[in-house]
């Protein structure tokens, strides 16, 4: 069919789409420039910086307690990992040792934050292959994890939680409660997820074999995450790096050696599960204690380096300070996840349908504010 | 390998490296020259073989540039912090990694439009996050804007 | 009461008083003008009821409660929408082709008003009664694509051209699957005569009767008409997570209401034929032989008959379009090709067998 097709050299010319910035299925502001040759792709080119607020500059100017409150202006669906992030390699850097309690509430706040995140992402990874349904189903499991994150924190999106040496406030009385009724309630829910998507065939047909990201290619385009442990590459940062209480809890790191959109699939959902693990295991045992240790009003780092790496959502993020000994860092860089991971998207998109890009997209779960920073 | 026998190789492949115990990682400076066989040879050794670059970044220091590379090796599970620094700040220039690194093409991207060091042989180096037209590299010291100030 | 069983007795004595007072040309005319009138006036109500109902619906399925605020249980806002969409401006680009951009909707309009005209409502509500009724509605039906390619070729966006392509490509396939699962029941038949075919049904609906063939052909006809109607899991020339919204991006105020529109005339058309020629139409559930049974059957009036069977219908079309995510374009096609046409083909083979053989009910 092809020499066919090759004999008659049917004329057939690339052209441009503008992908986004403003696009139902980019997530945000991300602009691709897609080079096509009919439905197929050729050619996928992102221009970022539409949400680039340079964060890192401000940085510069700002205290470690202000810094923390950037940090969840970035990925806003793992908001609290990202300012852990940052109270850890102070926390380091100052050399503090936080309590017991401390650590286990951030643990379970971390990994409701990372159920929260995928729930979000399955509602729209749903809606952007046509299924519309799942959307409003994620979203109303989501809601109970926000109303548990209010109470505690007093907000539902840009939350604040974490500061260098512990934790604003104690945690609510009924946090404990909540948090179970939420783990029993979503425990029934969870099955619905495969029951509405996993298990349809069209969903399937337009998963498999699509978007293939060998282990090799991950690592090397830095792909960590859900995203790079479906290819088989064993980047978990809690289990590597073990930090806060992870290295108390049993869990299993979810890795897939297809590579494709529905391992990756299968990964977040895995990933639901062992987070609902981790949170029963801690939420009785929150051992008693201070929720902080006091530190002092304006921090001053010692002079040196910090890197601190923590697994969210989307994979490594990391927070690398340089301090010269003042009240704020001399450099400092985010390495969030999104950036790296939206760097494979060309590689694994060429030669697939548009359709085929919108569930890649989807499933490498970008947050645009993550990648522009 | 542990930090010491990194030391030892990476002070068999260029002499002049500094090489500091940090808190966390083997911290080793080089001169930007000596970036480019230093990170194919750190990357393709089997000893070593740091096939992870989990950060890049750059540094406006006073009197110099430098660029960081965290490297992390996924078999064997150690890391390194490679610093390549670049003597001039007037015109920075340096080698790109990004064939040995796949990650690099957009992170050197990044440096480059916030730093304006320059990644020779970077298949695609231009702006990445602020416009095309925009003056200037705001990441730097130095970097004055008064129509959008940052308030201290 | 009477007339609500047999509508020929209305329609005789509205012909009847007409002709005593007008010459018979001014009559028809007339008849004419007041049919025209009766099918804008339904074609509206179709469109304020099927929106409700589809926002209704999807709420269901998405466990919320849909429009609640414009009059009781949000039943006006329908009515609200209209006049926001009446009160939008009228948008188009600047190298859009005008004349086509502007044809386009209404060449949508037209055939789905067309195709409307054939279909027997109730006894004696018939507009049109061809005796190839079942083939002119499926041509004219198919007319729209006309408009829809237009719409994607004129308003100068690519993804209006995508959507319009993909969607010349899907409507062209569909329509042979449609056509030969109805083909199946022709079969069966014997005549495309829209009244005969529901008169034949008189002893039992054709799906019940049919065997399995006319089971087959039934889930063929769903899946084939809610793909040529750009619905459900088919939706790709909307597909608003690729295309935005496809061929028409580009519209805005009436000129979008008018795709809106024509798109929910079409699901109404496409199940009403479903109804027409698998379900009986607008005869009554019956039971060949069982005269009690039958007669309190009769008791319900056609038109009630009619209208719950096409109801099941878009039920049934919107039941798959909240659930399933959508299809890739190869997909599409694929099934269509390699699948549904090939079992269809076997299936009439079938059908004329049992037919030949008088196997059937």
């Amino acid at each position: 069919m092809e020499e066919i097709i090759h004999d008659q050299e049917l004329e057939s010319k690339e052209y441009f789409i503008n992908m986004g910035p403003q696009h139902p299925s980019t997530h945000g502001v991300l602009r691709l420039v897609l080079s096509l040759d009919g439905e197929i792709i050729r050619k996928v080119e992102p221009h970022l910086g539409y949400i680039h607020r340079s964060i890192e500059k401000m940085c510069e100017h700002d205290s470690y307690q202000q810094i923390v409150h950037l940090t969840d202006r970035m990925d806003y669906l793992s908001c609290h990992i990202n300012n852990e992030a940052v109270c850890l390699a102070v926390e380091q850097a100052l050399e503090v040792e936080v309590p017991d309690r401390v650590k286990v509430i951030r643990t379970i706040i971390d990994e409701l934050t990372r159920l929260s995140s995928h729930q979000l992402w399955w509602g729209v990874m749903g809606m952007d292959l046509g299924a519309i349904t799942s959307f409003l189903y994620g979203f109303r499991d989501r809601e109970m994890i926000t109303d548990i994150f209010e109470e505690t924190c007093g907000a539902r999106l840009t939350m604040n939680y974490n500061i260098p040496g512990g934790l604003f406030f104690d945690i609510h009385p009924n946090f404990q409660k909540r948090t179970k009724d939420f783990i029993t309630y979503f425990k029934k829910k969870l099955p619905e997820y495969d029951a509405l998507l996993s298990d349809n065939v069209i969903f399937k047909q337009r998963m498999n074999g699509i978007g293939k990201l060998s282990k090799e290619d991950a690592i090397s385009y830095g792909v960590t995450g859900p995203t790079g442990r479906a290819s088989g590459f064993s980047c978990d940062v809690r289990k590597h790096h073990s930090y806060m209480a992870y290295d108390r809890v049993e869990f299993k790191e979810i890795l897939d050696t297809e590579g494709d959109c529905f391992a990756r699939y299968k990964c977040r959902i895995a990933e639901m599960w062992e987070s609902m693990h981790i949170i029963e295991q801690l939420i009785d045992n929150i051992p008693e204690g201070d929720y902080k240790v006091p530190t002092k009003a304006v921090i001053k780092l010692p002079k040196g380096e910090w890197y601190q790496k923590v697994e969210t959502a989307r994979g490594e993020f990391g927070v690398y300070i340089i301090s010269e000994g003042q009240r704020s860092p001399y450099r400092l860089k985010f390495r969030s996840p999104g950036f790296s991971n939206l760097s494979a998207l060309d590689h694994m998109a060429r030669g697939c349908k548009i359709a085929d890009l919108v569930a890649i997209m989807s499933t490498l779960d970008l947050v645009i504010p993550d990648i522009d920073r | 390998m542990d930090n010491e026998e990194i030391k030892k190789f990476i002070l068999d492949h260029v002499a002049e490296a500094d090489c500091v115990e940090g808190t966390q990682f083997l911290q080793v400076t080089i001169p930007s020259e000596k970036i480019l066989p230093l990170a194919a040879e750190l990357k393709s050794n089997e000893t070593t073989s740091f096939d992870f670059l989990f950060c890049l970044t750059a540094v406006d220091w006073p009197d110099h540039m430098e660029v960081v590379y965290h490297l992390k090796s996924t078999t064997h599970n150690h890391q390194l912090v490679l610093k390549a620094k670049i003597s001039t700040r007037e015109n920075p220039e340096i080698e790109t990694v990004c064939h040995i690194w796949r990650t690099a093409e957009l992170h050197e991207r990044e440096a480059y439009d916030l730093f304006g060091i320059k990644f020779l042989n970077h298949p695609d180096l231009r702006r990445l996050l602020l416009t095309d037209d925009w003056e200037g590299w705001p990441m730097r010291k130095d970097y004055d804007d008064p129509i959008n100030m940052i308030a201290y | 009461m009477n007339w609500l069983y047999d509508f020929s007795i209305l329609t005789q004595s509205i012909h009847e008083s007409l002709s005593r007072n007008f010459v018979p040309g001014t009559v028809v005319l007339i008849e004419m003008i007041l049919a025209g009138v009766a099918f804008m006036i339904l074609f509206a109500l179709l469109g304020l009821v099927l929106v409700y109902a589809e926002r209704k619906v999807s709420a269901f399925f998405q466990q919320r409660l849909g429009p609640m605020r414009v009059g009781k249980w949000g039943t006006a806002q329908t009515l609200a929408d209209v006049i926001k969409l009446l009160m939008k401006e009228p948008l188009m680009n600047k190298n859009a082709d005008k004349f086509l951009f502007n044809l386009a909707p209404y060449i949508i309009m037209i055939s789905a008003f067309m195709a409307m005209a054939a279909l027997p409502f109730a006894k004696g509500l018939q507009a049109l009664d061809f005796d190839v009724g079942l083939l002119y509605i499926s041509a004219v039906s198919s007319l729209g694509v006309i408009g829809i390619l237009l719409a994607g070729w004129s308003s100068d966006n690519k993804y209006s051209l995508i959507g319009a392509l993909r969607s010349g490509a899907q409507i062209i396939s569909y329509e042979l699957s449609v056509g030969l699962s109805l083909l199946t029941i022709v079969v069966l038949t014997g005549s495309l005569q829209l009244s005969v075919i529901v008169e034949s049904q008189a002893d039992g609906w054709w799906i019940f009767r049919g065997h399995i063939p006319a089971v087959i052909a039934f889930i063929i006809f769903l899946i084939a008409s809610t793909a040529e109607t750009n619905r459900g899991p088919f939706d790709l020339a909307e597909a608003e997570s690729e295309l935005t919204a496809g061929f028409h991006t580009e519209y805005s105020g009436m000129k979008f209401a008018f795709f809106f529109l024509a798109e929910f005339a079409n699901m109404f058309i496409v199940s009403a034929l479903g109804a027409t020629v698998f379900l009986g139409g607008w005869m009554p559930f019956h039971i060949g032989g069982w005269e009690a049974f039958n007669n309190i059957m009769d008791y319900i009036p056609p038109i009630v008959w009619f209208f719950g069977k096409v109801s099941f219908m878009i039920f049934m079309m919107m039941w798959f379009r909240w659930t399933f995510p959508r299809l890739r374009i190869d997909q599409l096609l694929t099934l269509e090709w390699k699948y549904l046409l090939p079992v269809n083909l076997m299936n009439i083979l079938v059908m004329a067998f049992l037919v030949l053989m008088g196997w059937h009910f």
